[in-house]
Protein backbone atom coordinates (compact mmCIF):
# COMPACT_ATOMS: atom_id res chain seq x y z
CA UNK A 1 0.00 0.00 0.00
CA UNK A 2 0.89 3.74 -0.60
CA UNK A 3 1.39 6.45 1.51
CA UNK A 4 -1.01 9.24 -0.23
CA UNK A 5 0.03 12.67 0.13
CA UNK A 6 -3.00 15.17 -1.44
CA UNK A 7 -1.61 18.03 -2.50
CA UNK A 8 -4.55 19.95 -4.25
CA UNK A 9 -5.34 23.48 -3.82
CA UNK A 10 -1.30 23.64 -2.46
CA UNK A 11 0.60 26.31 -4.37
CA UNK A 12 3.93 25.78 -5.25
CA UNK A 13 6.94 24.96 -3.76
CA UNK A 14 4.61 22.91 -1.14
CA UNK A 15 3.84 20.03 -3.15
CA UNK A 16 7.25 19.01 -4.09
CA UNK A 17 8.12 20.02 -0.29
CA UNK A 18 5.42 17.52 0.57
CA UNK A 19 6.31 14.92 -1.39
CA UNK A 20 10.29 15.54 -0.78
CA UNK A 21 9.47 15.03 3.42
CA UNK A 22 7.38 11.75 2.88
CA UNK A 23 10.12 10.54 0.87
CA UNK A 24 12.15 11.16 3.22
CA UNK A 25 10.63 9.23 6.07
CA UNK A 26 10.46 5.80 3.81
CA UNK A 27 13.42 3.68 3.21
CA UNK A 28 11.96 2.47 0.15
CA UNK A 29 8.21 1.82 -0.81
CA UNK A 30 5.51 4.02 -2.84
CA UNK A 31 4.09 7.53 -2.24
CA UNK A 32 0.80 8.84 -4.27
CA UNK A 33 1.07 12.33 -4.73
CA UNK A 34 -2.14 14.11 -6.01
CA UNK A 35 -1.41 17.23 -7.47
CA UNK A 36 -4.41 19.88 -9.73
CA UNK A 37 -2.14 21.89 -11.38
CA UNK A 38 0.65 22.01 -14.04
CA UNK A 39 3.20 23.37 -12.28
CA UNK A 40 2.76 21.34 -8.99
CA UNK A 41 2.83 18.27 -11.29
CA UNK A 42 6.16 19.42 -13.17
CA UNK A 43 8.36 20.12 -9.75
CA UNK A 44 7.13 16.58 -8.20
CA UNK A 45 8.29 14.78 -11.15
CA UNK A 46 11.65 16.63 -11.44
CA UNK A 47 11.60 16.05 -7.56
CA UNK A 48 10.94 12.29 -7.76
CA UNK A 49 13.35 11.97 -11.11
CA UNK A 50 16.38 13.90 -9.25
CA UNK A 51 15.97 11.49 -6.03
CA UNK A 52 16.46 8.65 -8.29
CA UNK A 53 12.89 7.31 -8.61
CA UNK A 54 10.55 6.28 -10.91
CA UNK A 55 6.96 8.25 -11.43
CA UNK A 56 4.04 6.91 -12.73
CA UNK A 57 1.72 9.50 -13.91
CA UNK A 58 -1.91 9.21 -14.33
CA UNK A 59 -4.42 11.60 -15.20
CA UNK A 60 -7.87 11.92 -13.35
CA UNK A 61 -10.28 14.50 -14.17
CA UNK A 62 -8.43 17.86 -13.48
CA UNK A 63 -6.53 16.46 -11.05
CA UNK A 64 -2.50 14.60 -11.72
CA UNK A 65 -1.58 11.20 -9.56
CA UNK A 66 2.03 10.74 -9.39
CA UNK A 67 3.22 6.89 -8.09
CA UNK A 68 6.32 7.40 -7.04
CA UNK A 69 8.47 4.41 -6.26
CA UNK A 70 11.78 4.66 -4.27
CA UNK A 71 13.96 1.40 -4.28
CA UNK B 1 16.29 42.03 10.67
CA UNK B 2 12.13 41.13 10.02
CA UNK B 3 10.12 42.86 12.03
CA UNK B 4 10.80 40.61 14.81
CA UNK B 5 9.30 37.58 13.14
CA UNK B 6 6.09 38.74 13.83
CA UNK B 7 5.21 37.27 10.61
CA UNK B 8 6.10 35.50 7.32
CA UNK B 9 5.87 38.43 4.60
CA UNK B 10 5.67 35.94 1.70
CA UNK B 11 3.12 33.93 2.68
CA UNK B 12 1.04 37.13 1.72
CA UNK B 13 2.08 36.17 -1.44
CA UNK B 14 1.30 33.27 -3.69
CA UNK B 15 3.64 34.48 -6.31
CA UNK B 16 6.71 35.97 -5.62
CA UNK B 17 7.82 39.25 -7.16
CA UNK B 18 8.15 39.64 -10.72
CA UNK B 19 6.49 35.59 -10.64
CA UNK B 20 3.15 37.52 -9.87
CA UNK B 21 2.89 38.94 -13.76
CA UNK B 22 0.42 37.82 -15.21
CA UNK B 23 1.05 35.28 -17.78
CA UNK B 24 2.97 37.07 -21.26
CA UNK B 25 0.55 35.44 -23.72
CA UNK B 26 -2.68 36.35 -21.87
CA UNK B 27 -1.01 39.79 -21.92
CA UNK B 28 -0.26 40.15 -25.81
CA UNK B 29 -4.02 38.99 -25.90
CA UNK B 30 -5.26 41.91 -24.30
CA UNK B 31 -2.72 44.34 -25.24
CA UNK B 32 -3.09 43.94 -29.07
CA UNK B 33 -7.16 44.44 -28.71
CA UNK B 34 -6.80 48.14 -27.49
CA UNK B 35 -6.57 50.82 -29.70
CA UNK B 36 -2.64 52.19 -30.17
CA UNK B 37 -1.84 55.57 -28.99
CA UNK B 38 0.00 57.28 -31.80
CA UNK B 39 1.88 60.99 -31.99
CA UNK B 40 5.10 61.71 -33.54
CA UNK B 41 7.03 62.41 -30.04
CA UNK B 42 5.75 58.88 -29.30
CA UNK B 43 9.26 57.14 -29.63
CA UNK B 44 8.68 53.71 -27.59
CA UNK B 45 5.01 52.76 -26.87
CA UNK B 46 3.08 49.24 -26.47
CA UNK B 47 3.83 47.68 -29.71
CA UNK B 48 7.29 46.39 -28.58
CA UNK B 49 6.41 45.70 -25.48
CA UNK B 50 9.91 47.42 -24.10
CA UNK B 51 10.78 48.33 -20.59
CA UNK B 52 9.36 51.84 -20.19
CA UNK B 53 7.82 54.01 -22.75
CA UNK B 54 9.63 57.13 -24.08
CA UNK B 55 7.87 60.35 -25.08
CA UNK B 56 9.76 63.28 -26.81
CA UNK B 57 9.31 66.79 -25.27
CA UNK B 58 11.79 68.50 -27.30
CA UNK B 59 14.91 67.86 -29.44
CA UNK B 60 17.12 67.08 -26.37
CA UNK B 61 15.08 65.88 -24.07
CA UNK B 62 12.35 62.63 -23.52
CA UNK B 63 10.33 61.24 -20.34
CA UNK B 64 10.93 57.49 -19.77
CA UNK B 65 7.66 56.07 -17.71
CA UNK B 66 7.30 52.76 -16.58
CA UNK B 67 5.44 51.27 -13.73
CA UNK B 68 6.25 47.87 -11.50
CA UNK B 69 5.25 46.84 -8.54
CA UNK B 70 4.75 42.96 -6.85
CA UNK B 71 3.56 41.23 -3.46
CA UNK B 72 6.63 40.48 -0.82
CA UNK B 73 9.19 38.56 -2.25
CA UNK B 74 11.40 38.27 0.48
CA UNK B 75 10.32 38.57 4.43
CA UNK B 76 12.13 41.27 5.35
CA UNK B 77 10.40 44.48 4.96
CA UNK B 78 13.13 46.81 4.82
CA UNK B 79 14.86 44.16 1.94
CA UNK B 80 11.05 43.41 0.01
CA UNK B 81 11.28 47.65 -0.42
CA UNK B 82 14.49 47.73 -1.64
CA UNK B 83 14.05 44.86 -3.67
CA UNK B 84 10.85 46.30 -5.70
CA UNK B 85 12.59 49.99 -5.83
CA UNK B 86 15.33 48.55 -7.39
CA UNK B 87 13.37 46.72 -9.75
CA UNK B 88 10.92 49.82 -10.76
CA UNK B 89 14.01 51.60 -11.32
CA UNK B 90 15.64 49.27 -13.51
CA UNK B 91 13.37 49.78 -16.29
CA UNK B 92 14.16 52.98 -17.00
CA UNK B 93 17.99 51.97 -16.87
CA UNK B 94 17.17 49.26 -19.40
CA UNK B 95 16.07 52.41 -21.94
CA UNK B 96 19.43 54.58 -20.61
CA UNK B 97 17.21 56.45 -18.91
CA UNK B 98 18.18 58.74 -15.62
CA UNK B 99 15.33 58.43 -13.14
CA UNK B 100 13.88 61.54 -11.61
CA UNK B 101 10.87 61.07 -9.81
CA UNK B 102 8.92 58.11 -8.02
CA UNK B 103 5.40 57.32 -6.91
CA UNK B 104 4.50 54.78 -4.20
CA UNK B 105 2.43 51.96 -5.45
CA UNK B 106 1.57 50.54 -1.80
CA UNK B 107 -1.41 47.77 -1.07
CA UNK B 108 -1.59 47.08 2.56
CA UNK B 109 -3.55 45.01 5.12
CA UNK B 110 -3.44 47.64 7.86
CA UNK B 111 -5.87 45.80 9.94
CA UNK B 112 -3.40 42.40 9.86
CA UNK B 113 -0.32 43.75 9.83
CA UNK B 114 1.22 46.02 12.36
CA UNK B 115 2.26 49.55 10.05
CA UNK B 116 5.81 49.55 11.63
CA UNK B 117 6.12 46.38 8.63
CA UNK B 118 4.74 49.06 5.88
CA UNK B 119 6.79 51.85 7.27
CA UNK B 120 10.16 49.49 6.86
CA UNK B 121 9.11 48.82 3.38
CA UNK B 122 8.88 52.41 2.64
CA UNK B 123 11.61 53.24 4.06
CA UNK B 124 13.79 50.50 1.56
CA UNK B 125 12.34 51.82 -1.22
CA UNK B 126 12.89 55.06 -0.10
CA UNK B 127 17.25 54.46 0.18
CA UNK B 128 17.58 52.99 -3.16
CA UNK B 129 15.74 55.81 -4.75
CA UNK B 130 18.20 57.85 -2.53
CA UNK B 131 20.77 55.37 -4.14
CA UNK B 132 19.63 56.03 -7.74
CA UNK B 133 19.71 59.69 -6.91
CA UNK B 134 16.10 60.25 -7.83
CA UNK B 135 13.39 61.44 -5.80
CA UNK B 136 10.53 60.38 -3.68
CA UNK B 137 7.64 62.50 -4.54
CA UNK B 138 4.13 60.76 -3.57
CA UNK B 139 2.21 58.19 -4.29
CA UNK B 140 -1.05 55.68 -3.39
CA UNK B 141 -1.85 53.41 -0.68
CA UNK B 142 -5.26 51.09 -0.61
CA UNK B 143 -6.28 48.71 2.15
CA UNK B 144 -5.90 45.09 0.27
CA UNK B 145 -5.65 41.38 1.73
CA UNK B 146 -2.16 41.62 0.78
CA UNK B 147 0.47 43.78 0.51
CA UNK B 148 1.78 44.91 -2.83
CA UNK B 149 4.79 47.24 -2.98
CA UNK B 150 6.23 49.57 -6.14
CA UNK B 151 7.16 52.74 -7.74
CA UNK B 152 5.48 54.53 -11.25
CA UNK B 153 8.83 56.13 -12.02
CA UNK B 154 9.57 59.19 -14.41
CA UNK B 155 12.88 59.86 -16.02
CA UNK B 156 14.59 61.69 -18.81
CA UNK B 157 16.71 60.84 -21.72
CA UNK B 158 18.06 62.85 -24.63
CA UNK B 159 15.30 61.79 -27.47
CA UNK B 160 17.99 59.91 -29.97
CA UNK B 161 20.21 57.75 -26.74
CA UNK B 162 17.20 55.80 -25.93
CA UNK B 163 18.31 52.27 -26.08
CA UNK B 164 15.42 50.15 -26.83
CA UNK B 165 15.08 46.27 -27.45
CA UNK B 166 14.25 47.05 -31.27
CA UNK B 167 17.76 47.69 -32.92
CA UNK B 168 19.92 44.38 -32.07
CA UNK B 169 22.05 44.02 -34.92
CA UNK B 170 23.64 40.68 -37.02
CA UNK B 171 27.14 40.04 -35.42
CA UNK B 172 25.99 41.41 -32.11
CA UNK B 173 27.01 40.21 -28.89
CA UNK B 174 24.79 39.42 -25.71
CA UNK B 175 25.65 40.39 -22.62
CA UNK B 176 23.58 39.73 -19.35
CA UNK B 177 25.06 41.76 -16.79
CA UNK B 178 23.64 39.72 -13.63
CA UNK B 179 23.01 35.46 -12.66
CA UNK B 180 19.52 34.23 -13.35
CA UNK B 181 17.69 31.83 -10.64
CA UNK B 182 16.33 34.35 -8.38
CA UNK B 183 12.78 33.16 -9.03
CA UNK B 184 14.22 29.43 -8.08
CA UNK B 185 15.85 30.87 -5.10
CA UNK B 186 13.03 32.28 -3.32
CA UNK B 187 10.82 29.28 -4.30
CA UNK B 188 13.13 27.30 -2.36
CA UNK B 189 13.32 29.84 0.48
CA UNK B 190 9.22 29.84 0.53
CA UNK B 191 9.61 26.07 1.28
CA UNK B 192 12.40 26.58 3.88
CA UNK B 193 15.22 24.45 2.38
CA UNK B 194 17.23 27.79 0.84
CA UNK B 195 21.15 27.86 2.26
CA UNK B 196 21.02 31.17 4.41
CA UNK B 197 24.17 32.24 1.66
CA UNK B 198 22.57 31.11 -1.69
CA UNK B 199 19.38 33.40 -0.13
CA UNK B 200 21.88 36.24 0.46
CA UNK B 201 23.91 36.41 -2.86
CA UNK B 202 20.48 36.33 -4.18
CA UNK B 203 19.03 39.09 -2.56
CA UNK B 204 22.59 40.93 -2.93
CA UNK B 205 21.82 40.58 -6.84
CA UNK B 206 18.04 41.91 -6.73
CA UNK B 207 19.58 44.74 -4.28
CA UNK B 208 22.37 45.87 -6.92
CA UNK B 209 21.16 49.33 -9.27
CA UNK B 210 21.29 48.77 -12.62
CA UNK B 211 22.35 52.03 -12.76
CA UNK B 212 25.85 51.73 -13.48
CA UNK B 213 25.34 49.34 -16.07
CA UNK B 214 23.15 51.98 -17.81
CA UNK B 215 25.69 54.40 -17.07
CA UNK B 216 28.24 52.15 -19.19
CA UNK B 217 26.25 51.37 -21.55
CA UNK B 218 25.58 54.33 -22.60
CA UNK B 219 29.42 55.74 -22.07
CA UNK B 220 30.22 52.81 -24.76
CA UNK B 221 27.46 52.85 -26.95
CA UNK B 222 25.33 49.50 -27.48
CA UNK B 223 22.60 48.66 -29.80
CA UNK B 224 19.98 47.55 -27.94
CA UNK B 225 18.96 46.98 -24.45
CA UNK B 226 16.19 45.47 -21.92
CA UNK B 227 16.00 44.39 -18.33
CA UNK B 228 15.26 40.98 -17.36
CA UNK B 229 12.52 40.35 -15.39
CA UNK B 230 8.94 38.09 -15.17
CA UNK B 231 9.33 36.67 -18.49
CA UNK B 232 12.35 35.10 -17.79
CA UNK B 233 16.08 35.82 -19.79
CA UNK B 234 14.24 34.00 -23.00
CA UNK B 235 11.06 36.00 -22.79
CA UNK B 236 12.81 39.59 -22.91
CA UNK B 237 15.39 37.91 -25.08
CA UNK B 238 12.55 36.64 -27.70
CA UNK B 239 11.02 39.87 -27.24
CA UNK B 240 13.97 41.61 -28.31
CA UNK B 241 14.93 39.65 -31.25
CA UNK B 242 11.08 40.14 -32.25
CA UNK B 243 11.58 43.77 -31.90
CA UNK B 244 14.92 43.84 -33.71
CA UNK B 245 13.87 41.38 -36.24
CA UNK B 246 16.62 38.69 -35.80
CA UNK B 247 17.44 35.58 -34.43
CA UNK B 248 19.50 34.60 -31.61
CA UNK B 249 22.12 31.57 -30.52
CA UNK B 250 22.71 31.50 -26.56
CA UNK B 251 25.40 29.76 -25.04
CA UNK B 252 24.42 27.60 -21.90
CA UNK B 253 27.70 27.40 -20.55
CA UNK B 254 28.10 31.07 -19.99
CA UNK B 255 25.32 32.33 -18.95
CA UNK B 256 25.78 32.99 -15.26
CA UNK B 257 23.77 31.23 -12.22
CA UNK B 258 23.61 31.73 -9.06
CA UNK B 259 24.85 29.66 -6.49
CA UNK B 260 22.21 26.59 -5.35
CA UNK B 261 20.07 27.39 -8.04
CA UNK B 262 20.52 23.75 -9.76
CA UNK B 263 20.15 21.98 -6.73
CA UNK B 264 16.90 23.69 -5.83
CA UNK B 265 15.67 23.36 -9.43
CA UNK B 266 16.28 19.84 -9.65
CA UNK B 267 14.06 19.38 -5.97
CA UNK B 268 11.13 20.69 -7.99
CA UNK B 269 11.42 24.93 -6.76
CA UNK B 270 10.28 26.07 -9.80
CA UNK B 271 7.95 28.83 -9.77
CA UNK B 272 4.48 28.50 -11.36
CA UNK B 273 5.82 31.50 -14.01
CA UNK B 274 8.80 29.62 -14.95
CA UNK B 275 6.64 27.14 -16.94
CA UNK B 276 4.20 29.75 -18.32
CA UNK B 277 7.19 30.77 -19.59
CA UNK B 278 8.07 27.88 -21.07
CA UNK B 279 4.58 27.14 -22.35
CA UNK B 280 4.74 30.71 -24.42
CA UNK B 281 7.95 30.21 -25.80
CA UNK B 282 8.48 26.50 -26.40
CA UNK B 283 7.49 26.96 -29.57
CA UNK B 284 10.18 29.30 -30.77
CA UNK B 285 13.14 28.08 -28.62
CA UNK B 286 15.34 25.35 -29.53
CA UNK B 287 17.85 23.19 -26.78
CA UNK B 288 21.13 21.46 -27.75
CA UNK B 289 20.28 17.61 -26.99
CA UNK B 290 23.22 18.34 -24.14
CA UNK B 291 21.13 20.60 -22.55
CA UNK B 292 19.15 19.02 -19.56
CA UNK B 293 15.53 19.93 -18.49
CA UNK B 294 16.55 21.77 -15.41
CA UNK B 295 18.96 24.02 -16.71
CA UNK B 296 16.16 24.82 -19.49
CA UNK B 297 14.36 25.46 -16.58
CA UNK B 298 16.55 28.15 -15.24
CA UNK B 299 16.45 30.17 -18.42
CA UNK B 300 12.63 30.24 -18.19
CA UNK B 301 12.96 31.12 -14.56
CA UNK B 302 11.13 34.52 -14.02
CA UNK B 303 14.04 37.03 -12.47
CA UNK B 304 13.15 39.89 -9.61
CA UNK B 305 15.16 42.79 -10.15
CA UNK B 306 17.37 40.74 -12.65
CA UNK B 307 20.33 42.27 -15.07
CA UNK B 308 20.59 44.30 -18.46
CA UNK B 309 20.58 42.26 -21.16
CA UNK B 310 22.46 44.37 -23.59
CA UNK B 311 23.25 43.71 -27.90
CA UNK B 312 26.64 45.26 -28.48
CA UNK B 313 28.66 45.69 -31.47
CA UNK B 314 31.36 43.09 -31.44
CA UNK B 315 34.67 45.48 -31.31
CA UNK B 316 32.70 46.74 -27.81
CA UNK B 317 31.67 43.74 -26.21
CA UNK B 318 34.83 42.79 -24.22
CA UNK B 319 35.51 46.34 -23.35
CA UNK B 320 31.95 46.68 -22.06
CA UNK B 321 32.70 43.72 -20.45
CA UNK B 322 35.40 44.53 -18.34
CA UNK B 323 33.56 47.84 -17.32
CA UNK B 324 30.52 46.00 -16.01
CA UNK B 325 32.86 43.88 -13.94
CA UNK B 326 35.08 46.68 -12.67
CA UNK B 327 31.83 47.97 -11.59
CA UNK B 328 31.02 45.32 -9.54
CA UNK B 329 28.86 43.28 -11.71
CA UNK B 330 31.46 39.99 -11.47
CA UNK B 331 28.93 37.48 -12.89
CA UNK B 332 28.54 39.78 -16.03
CA UNK B 333 29.30 38.01 -19.01
CA UNK B 334 28.77 37.16 -22.91
CA UNK B 335 26.28 34.68 -23.43
CA UNK B 336 25.42 34.47 -27.00
CA UNK B 337 25.46 36.64 -29.91
CA UNK B 338 22.56 37.95 -32.76
CA UNK B 339 22.66 35.33 -36.07
CA UNK B 340 20.55 36.10 -39.37
CA UNK B 341 17.53 33.75 -39.14
CA UNK B 342 13.90 33.22 -38.32
CA UNK B 343 12.74 36.21 -36.48
CA UNK B 344 12.46 35.91 -32.96
CA UNK B 345 13.94 32.21 -32.50
CA UNK B 346 16.64 31.45 -30.05
CA UNK B 347 18.90 28.41 -30.60
CA UNK B 348 20.08 27.55 -26.89
CA UNK B 349 23.67 25.97 -27.37
CA UNK B 350 25.64 23.93 -24.92
CA UNK B 351 29.09 25.64 -25.28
Amino acid sequence: MSKEIDCRGLACPLPALKTKKALDTIESGRILAIVDNHAAKENVIRLANFLGCEVNLEKKGDDFYLTITKT
Amino acid sequence: MSVDNICRLTEFSPHCGCAAKVDAASLHDIIHKLPVSVSKNLIVGTETFDDAAVYKLDNKTALVQTVDFFPPIVDDPYLYGQISACNALSDVYAMGGKPMTCLAIVCFPTKKLPLEILSRILKGGSDKINEAGALMVGGHTIEDEQPKYGLAVTGIIHPKKAITNANAKIGDELILTKPLGTGIIVTAAKAEIVKETDLEAAVNSMCFLNKSAAEIMQAIGVNAATDVTGFSLLGHLHQMAMASNVCVELYMNQIPILAGVMEYASLGMIPEGAYNNRKWLERIVTFDSGVEQVRQDILFDPQTSGGLLISVGKDKAQKLLRRLRNAGLKSANIIGRIVKGKKGAIEVLEK
